[in-house]
């Protein structure tokens, strides 16, 4: 098991009530706590916990504390911000000396920039609160300690947060004994938890809590509490050794491995412990004297217990923190390594060091160049290890030993894509070697940041010794690439041993296969030996109508080439593997998978080996600015690694426009046009979620230089007579949705399916396509909104506006791109975004690259993400800048009429700026204000120049999904919508939490199985649009473009024109519904057409005008919700696994609908009515 | 003399021959106590389809991992649940419960697509209680390289494979597609069906002319239909050894009392329900009850077959001649010029 589930299966047996929120990497957590409660598993005392998700960490937090004051049993699992969002309730329950545990999968805080990855910045943030700090640093500990934390919380009265770093540990996998419910028991006191009941606030002995207190009081009240703090130490060590007797595991406070005599020390917590202990071994084995203090207490930090750990004589000693804590003496655990030394009047040269920040490796090379350090002459005092600096040289050197793993280590990596299954199949593969034989295991499973085409690399150790390696595989005795097309795009063989065996998914024979290979890799196979296979997987998975999911087919081929399991027993083991993992799905299932095993264990091939081929020269460097060729280029070739601090802006400020530079070419198929049937609609370029397809409407002349085969005809503009059309396709940066295909409205007369557009192979003429690409984007002109006479108002308009948003790593087929490319067409080039962390933000600003770009003018959205549950005023913030500085501009222009020419201040000041077109003048206006000042030295008009841009008008954008908008961002949005701001809110509504892995909101349809609700959603969705309108003077509208492309269009620029806040809920479907994601615009419509989903308006200008503000676009509903429904996956999940609850929650989802149309109705005919009356 | 309505279908005694086919109201055990509280005198159920298990399994499959394994925040999007119900067990399990519900027959209904499937789903139904299985054989013949006699021959074995060791008495339900239809029937009967259902009425697909797509499109059967299964019905009467039910077109109690006429042992209806309401059945069974006193019949049995080709007196009312006499006998309308003399 992982180390979330080790800690969760703890949590969950000694806790009664359980507060949940998701946030990465502690989600699984909380998933795993839901699905053992809907299944009815009992916690020690034989009830089923009461697992409840809240709207946010500090709502889960403030529940807990609620419910602990009542007396429950609780606990809660989180991470980074999630834990910073509690810090205030970790406050209050500490200080009430309330026994519990939160289990924190550590995680970066998010700095200047977002991590979801492992360092200790959390926990160390949360230090102050009283709470006590137990570090795990393995999968078994982070069980072992879980216990011994819930067993010592509630005797000691103090609360504790148990962590384990963030990925390196809750999501490696490790074969670890489990403890059994009996060893909870025995660190539970019973005696502890009655006078924790005993304590509870009830009005049969009331007592009072929370009081407030005054200069008199407050000071000694703290320190009443002393004596429990005093004594955590003691109770800790104590379960510990309880611990121990019943399991031979044993634990200290803080535990040291090495030599007795040890000179040289590390003092760490967490996963580097045991990369720490495990180097040490080997060093002292070869006489050095060294060792390793891994602290598990950190807070109360035990000073006795801390010495004693520490060998006599340890004259040096090096801490390691894996945090940050900018303009301190020295991160935490250095200071309290320092100031415990001192209080033990011990000498000792100390010196303090950083690495792994946000899961950095953290390897024996590192491990060693700190004992290095530690031996040289004059160690720093201050350093970084696992990095280059080069600005101010605080870096370790190190290099990295050629064979690292333990003697009788076998490593294996496996290179596949998220779709295919490798990781899945991976993780079942250690569960066999696990379960069949006595040797460890360990997996780790690194990810990229893309959800299309996202690439995987799983990391498998297995060997008969304990694996204490937290780091990634650096020679491993087998590679599997399960993906052909890694082979030239990446660097697969240094990650592998001599002699290693290579296994290649191909579509290529042994025979021919050679000839396939890059010649680098050719010479690298030849060179160090490798023994290559060969097996064509989806060539056998077509055959088992098993489509892209090679999982099973690889799994067999990887043990039949690597004997680790004797034949027989692995392909038994590999069979009731089979129908362990995939019964519950069904009997078909299972026995295409059966089917694959045998294809797999039969289909690999020893491939030819032939001669090198020569190596072609390198391809030139692609051309970009300096910033692109030393971060974005070396980032994309899979280097950041290598990358210096300088290479790194330092306050996390990056360009825009840079998604262009992957052509990641992950598509099978793309589009291609056929222009004969094509009426030049837009729908095609509307949908892209990808921003791949483009039109253009140009002069003829514009095409002159077009190259070969490139398609233009006339345009079926009425209003642009002998003008051109054209539609072309990015070839390398589709992903090969098909969306565009689907809502294409223009078929053959003769041949139905063929469309205007139709997917087929990508290689087909793909040379030409990239030419007819490049031509289209660079020898083309651009079509800005703001550089139109009028602003394009239809889809057909529409799409000959650019995009400034292309090309961005979201899911194939995505629901959301669609409308911030819509948005980015009509305002990018004015627009300023504030982001809610989520989906939007990962694809938007996940490193390498961001889809938000610029026009040939240099304009383009200005984008930023704060946290997740600010974003409402982290947007109206922005607002009130611009405003801000556009009053002051308006201030300083007054005063310069002296000096200016007072027409243009006249105009600058009072010229309208409704329209794109007058926005564009008013920009004009400003170049022109700018040259009339230039070189004048006056300050005042330096002040001008630096605000002069806020004289036009900009459009900002507060853009989230439901998480935010209905859950942890709600009470800021709501606050918003109160203001009169000008601020555009669009929702990106998913119905649930798409980027953490598909959790229920308060946006979950009553009915929709999803995590946190898997059996079935039991409340209704949130009416959010029914809420702003309540206020009378926002702007609400709900849209859905599948239902309607225009309404889409339409609402989005009344929002944008709506002169105070304005609300725009945007259905978005999303691969978390279980739906074929090319027809994501069709399930749309069924929303809509079902009632589900209306479209409306609230338009305040309208009252204004006299008008009913309320505006209700869609009709009655035209089909059964069931229609729409149980189309979709996550609600046909409860409709075949509980058929009874569905058809109950269907009824109660149709009255929704029922009771939702006929307020909606009301509202439209009773202002229609008032005003008759007013009329007559 | 009342007349007796009891009759007999693969073997079970029936209170009289109007039996509720296989349609949507069998969906719900709601349904199961309400049909016979309507006085049905059996209930055949919708069909276990194996195609849409095996569809279900795989769509389970391939949602529960679309999208999982790829991306470090969401490793999946949907939580795993305990059991997906993707087997038979739902069916199964509502013909346990409907056993239990009712006190007439169940009869379950089968559409497999793999021997294996037929033969373990026939056993699965037997032990879930079911009175007797109909077989449906549904199959459209799109292949233009197949033969009629191949897919007869595995009509054939399917029916031997399923009756091999089955306690439960078979019912197959005939396409009314057969190239030979009165052959099939003695050879299905020879292969184990005690009883056979005519016919089985395919949804037929339609064409979208907004979309220019092809759509599945669910209509109820009408009266008119019951011709074809009345004419078969009478044609294999006493020619073969097995049961024969008619089950599209019956509306009336005109059509249950020329089914029986015809030969049918029961007469099967849905769409009447469905569209009238399960009082009718009551209403039915009182018109056959009052046609009978009327005609002086004491018995469905004696009426049985007694205008069947064997015994209506003009079998070649029955056959091809009966085409032509009706053409000879048609007579264009005057109005319609262009067809006039």
């Amino acid at each position: 098991m992982d180390g979330n589930e080790a800690a969760a299966w703890v949590a969950y047996r000694c806790s009664e009530v359980i507060g949940v929120y998701p946030i990465t990497p502690a989600s699984p957590m909380g998933e795993s706590a839901d699905q053992w409660a809907t299944s009815a598993q009992p916690n020690l005392w034989g009830a089923v916990p009461r697992v409840v998700e809240m709207q946010s960490e500090a709502g889960a937090a403030g529940m807990l504390h609620g419910a602990l004051q009542a007396g429950a049993l609780c606990t809660t699992f989180t991470a980074s911000q999630g834990l910073l969002l509690m810090l205030p309730n970790l406050h209050k329950i500490a200080g009430e000396l309330t026994g519990t545990v939160f289990h924190v999968a550590a995680r970066s805080v998010a700095t200047h920039a977002l991590s979801i990855f492992g360092d200790h910045s959390d926990v160390m943030a949360a230090r102050t609160t009283g709470w006590a700090l137990l570090a795990s640093s393995s999968v078994q500990e982070a069980m072992d300690l879980a216990a011994v934390a819930h067993g010592a919380a509630l005797e000691a009265r103090v609360p504790f947060l148990h962590f384990f770093d963030g990925f390196r540990t809750s999501h490696e996998i490790q074969k670890i004994e489990p403890l059994a419910e009996e060893d909870l028991r025995a660190l539970l006191d019973p005696a502890a938890l009655h006078a924790h009941r005993q304590r509870a606030l009830s009005p049969d002995h009331p007592v009072l809590r929370g009081t407030a207190q005054n200069p008199d009081t407050f000071f000694q009240g703290r320190e009443a509490a002393n004596p429990f703090y005093l004594a955590v130490p003691e109770i800790v060590r104590a379960k510990m050794e309880a611990l121990g007797r019943r399991t031979g595991r044993h634990y200290r406070l803080f535990d040291y491995t090495g030599a007795p005599d040890a000179e040289r020390v590390i003092v760490i917590m967490g996963s580097g412990a045991e990369a720490v202990a495990r180097t040490v071994t080997d060093l002292v084995g070869q006489g050095e004297k060294i060792g390793v203090v891994a602290v598990r207490l950190y807070r109360p930090f035990a000073i006795p217990e801390f010495l004693a750990a520490l060998p006599v004589t340890a004259r040096r000693i090096a801490v390691l923190d894996r945090t940050k804590e900018p303009g301190a003496i020295g991160e935490p655990l250095y200071l309290d390594v320092l100031a415990a030394l001192a209080e033990g009047d011990r000498q000792a040269r100390v010196i303090g060091g950083r690495y792994g920040l946000a899961s950095k490796e953290f390897t024996p090379g590192m491990i060693r160049a700190v004992f290095s350090e530690l031996a040289s002459e004059a160690p720093r005092r201050h350093f970084t290890v696992g990095i280059r600096d080069d600005v101010t040289h605080l870096s370790l050197d190190w290099t990295e030993s050629e064979s690292p793993e333990t003697d009788g280590t076998t490593g294996a990596v496996f290179w596949g894509l998220g779709s295919d299954g490798t990781v899945g199949a991976n993780k079942n593969t250690i569960k066999i070697i696990a379960e069949a034989t006595d040797l460890h295991v360990q997996g780790y499973f690194v990810y990229d940041s893309k959800k299309a085409g996202a690439r995987t690399i799983s990391h498998l150790r297995f060997g008969p010794e304990p694996i204490r390696s937290p780091y990634l595989i650096r020679k491993a005795d087998f590679v599997g690439v399960h993906q052909f097309g890694f082979l030239a795009k990446f660097d697969i063989l240094s990650g592998a041993a001599d002699g290693a065996t290579l296994l290649l998914n191909a579509p290529h024979g042994p025979d021919a296969i050679w000839e396939k290979l890059p010649p680098a890799m050719q010479r690298e196979i030849i060179a160090r030996d490798l023994r290559l296979h060969v097996i064509d997987a989806y060539g056998l998975a077509a055959g088992l109508n098993l489509g892209m999911r090679v999982n099973t087919i690889m799994q067999a081929a990887f043990f039949r080439l690597c004997p680790v399991l004797p034949p027989g027993e692995a392909l038994r083991l590999l069979r009731e593997n089979v129908a362990r993992s995939y019964g519950k799905r069904g009997a078909p299932v299972v026995e295409a998978n059966l089917a694959a095993i045998e294809a797999g264990w039969e289909g690999s091939r020893p491939a030819r080996i032939g001669q090198a081929t020569p190596v072609p020269s390198p391809e030139p460097s692609p051309a970009g600015s300096g910033f692109l060729q030393t971060l974005t280029f070396p980032l994309l070739r899979g280097e950041g690694d290598l990358l210096p601090v300088s290479a790194f802006p330092p306050d996390g400020t990056y360009p825009t426009g840079t998604a262009r530079h992957e052509k990641r070419g992950i598509a099978h198929e793309i589009p291609v046009w056929e222009p004969d049937l094509c009426i030049q609609c837009g729908k095609c370029v509307l949908v892209c979620p990808h921003a791949v397809i483009r039109a253009k409407v140009c002069e003829e002349s514009a095409f002159a230089g077009a190259p070969p085969g490139f398609v233009h005809l006339p345009a079926r503009w009425r209003d642009r007579p002998g003008t051109h059309f054209t539609l072309q396709i990015a070839p390398d940066d589709c992903t090969g949705c098909s969306l565009c295909v689907e809502v294409c409205p223009a078929r053959d007369k003769g041949q139905a399916a063929r469309k205007a557009i139709n997917m087929r192979p990508k290689e087909h003429q793909i040379g030409a396509r990239r030419e007819h690409w490049r031509f289209f984007e660079e020898g083309l002109p651009q079509r800005i909104a703001s550089r139109e006479s009028e602003v394009p108002h239809t889809v057909k308009d529409v799409q000959t506006l650019d995009p400034l948003f292309e090309f961005s790593g979201a899911c194939a087929g995505c629901g959301e791109t669609p409308y911030l490319k819509l948005i980015s067409q009509l305002f990018g080039d004015r627009m300023l975004v504030a982001n809610a962390t989520g989906c939007s933000s990962i694809y938007g600003g996940n490193l390498p690259t961001t889809p938000w770009t610029v026009n040939r003018e240099g304009r383009g959205p200005a984008w930023s993400n704060s946290l997740f549950e600010d974003n409402a005023e982290f947007g109206l913030g922005m607002r009130l800048a611009i405003d801000t500085q556009r009053d002051h501009a308006r201030s300083l222009l007054e005063g310069m009429r002296d000096r200016l020419d007072p027409g243009l201040i006249d105009s600058l000041l009072r010229a309208p700026q409704t329209t794109e077109a007058e926005i564009a003048a008013q920009r004009d206006r400003i170049a022109n204000l700018k040259t009339a000042l230039a070189d004048r030295p006056d300050p005042a008009v330096r002040d001008l120049l630096v605000v002069a841009d806020a004289l036009a008008r900009k459009s900002v954008w507060l853009i989230g999904g439901d998480g935010w908008a209905y859950d942890i961002g709600f009470g800021g949005l709501d606050h918003v919508l109160s203001t009169d701001l000008d601020l555009n809110i669009l929702v990106l509504d998913t119905e649930t939490y798409s980027n953490t892995g598909g959790q229920a909101s308060k946006s979950t349809p009553i009915g929709a199985v999803a995590k946190f609700a898997s059996g079935g959603k039991t409340s209704p969705k949130k009416d959010l649009g029914w809420l702003a309108m309540s206020y009378g003077h926002a702007y609400v509208a709900q849209i859905a473009m599948g239902a309607s492309d225009s309404h889409a269009l339409k609402v989005l620029l009344e929002a944008e024109a709506h002169p105070g806040p304005s609300l725009v809920i945007a259905y978005s479907h999303c691969i978390a519904h279980g739906i074929d994601m090319a027809k994501g615009m069709q399930q749309q419509k069924l929303a809509e057409r079902s009632g589900h989903w209306p479209l409306y308006r609230f338009d305040p200008a309208r009252r204004a005008a006299g008008g009913n503000p309320f505006q209700l676009d869609s009709k009655p509903p035209s089909i059964p919700l069931s229609g729409y429904l149980y189309t979709e996956h996550r609600y046909r999940l409860l409709q075949q696994a509980r058929p009874e609850v569905a058809k109950s929650l269907l009824a109660r989802a149709e009255a929704e609908v029922k009771g939702r149309r006929e307020r909606h109705e009301q509202l439209a005919n009773e202002t229609q009515s008032k005003e008759h009356e007013t009329a007559t | 003399m009342k007349p007796q309505l009891e009759t007999s279908w693969l073997g079970l005694p029936l209170a009289h021959p109007v039996v509720a086919s296989a349609g949507p109201l069998t969906h719900e055990l709601d349904n199961f106590r309400r049909l016979e509280d309507s006085g049905v005198a059996a209930i055949v159920m919708h069909s276990l389809f194996e195609e849409q298990i095996t569809k279900e399994s795989h769509l389970v499959h391939h949602y529960q991992e679309h999208g999982s394994g790829g991306f470090a925040e969401a490793l999946s999007y949907l939580p795993d649940l305990e059991d997906y119900g993707t087997g038979p067990d739902t069916y199964l399990s509502l013909i346990s419960a409907a056993k239990d519900a009712v006190s007439i027959p169940v009869i379950a209904s089968l559409n497999g697509t793999t021997a294996g499937g037929w033969r373990r789903f026939a056993r699965e139904i037997q032990q879930a209680g079911a009175d007797a299985l109909e077989l449906n054989l549904y199959h459209v013949p799109t292949n233009p390289e197949i033969p009629g006699s191949e897919l007869e021959a595995r009509y054939l074995s399917v029916v031997r494979d399923v009756s091999q060791g089955l306690r439960l008495p078979l019912a197959v339900k005939l396409s009314p597609f057969l190239t030979a239809p009165a052959h099939m029937a003695a050879e299905l009967t020879q292969a184990g069906a005690r009883g056979l259902v005519l016919f089985n009425r395919f949804y037929q697909p339609d064409i979208n002319l907004d979309e220019l797509t092809v759509v599945p499109r669910l209509v109820l059967s009408n009266h008119q239909e019951l011709r074809m299964p009345l004419r078969w019905v009478a044609i294999l009467y006493g020619q073969i050894a097995a049961d024969l039910a008619i089950t599209s077109g019956v509306h009336t109690a005109e059509d249950v009392i020329k089914g029986i006429l015809a030969g049918a042992h029961v007469t099967m209806m849905t769409s009447e329900l469905l569209q009238h309401g399960l009082g009718r059945v009551s209403h039915i069974l009182e018109a056959v009850r009052g046609w009978m006193a009327e005609r002086d019949y004491d018995s469905v049995s004696r009426m049985r077959g007694s205008l069947s080709q064997i015994h209506c007196g003009s079998p070649e009312a029955f056959e091809r001649a009966n085409y032509l006499a009706t053409l000879q006998s048609w007579r264009p309308d005057a109005s319609l010029g262009h067809l006039g003399s």
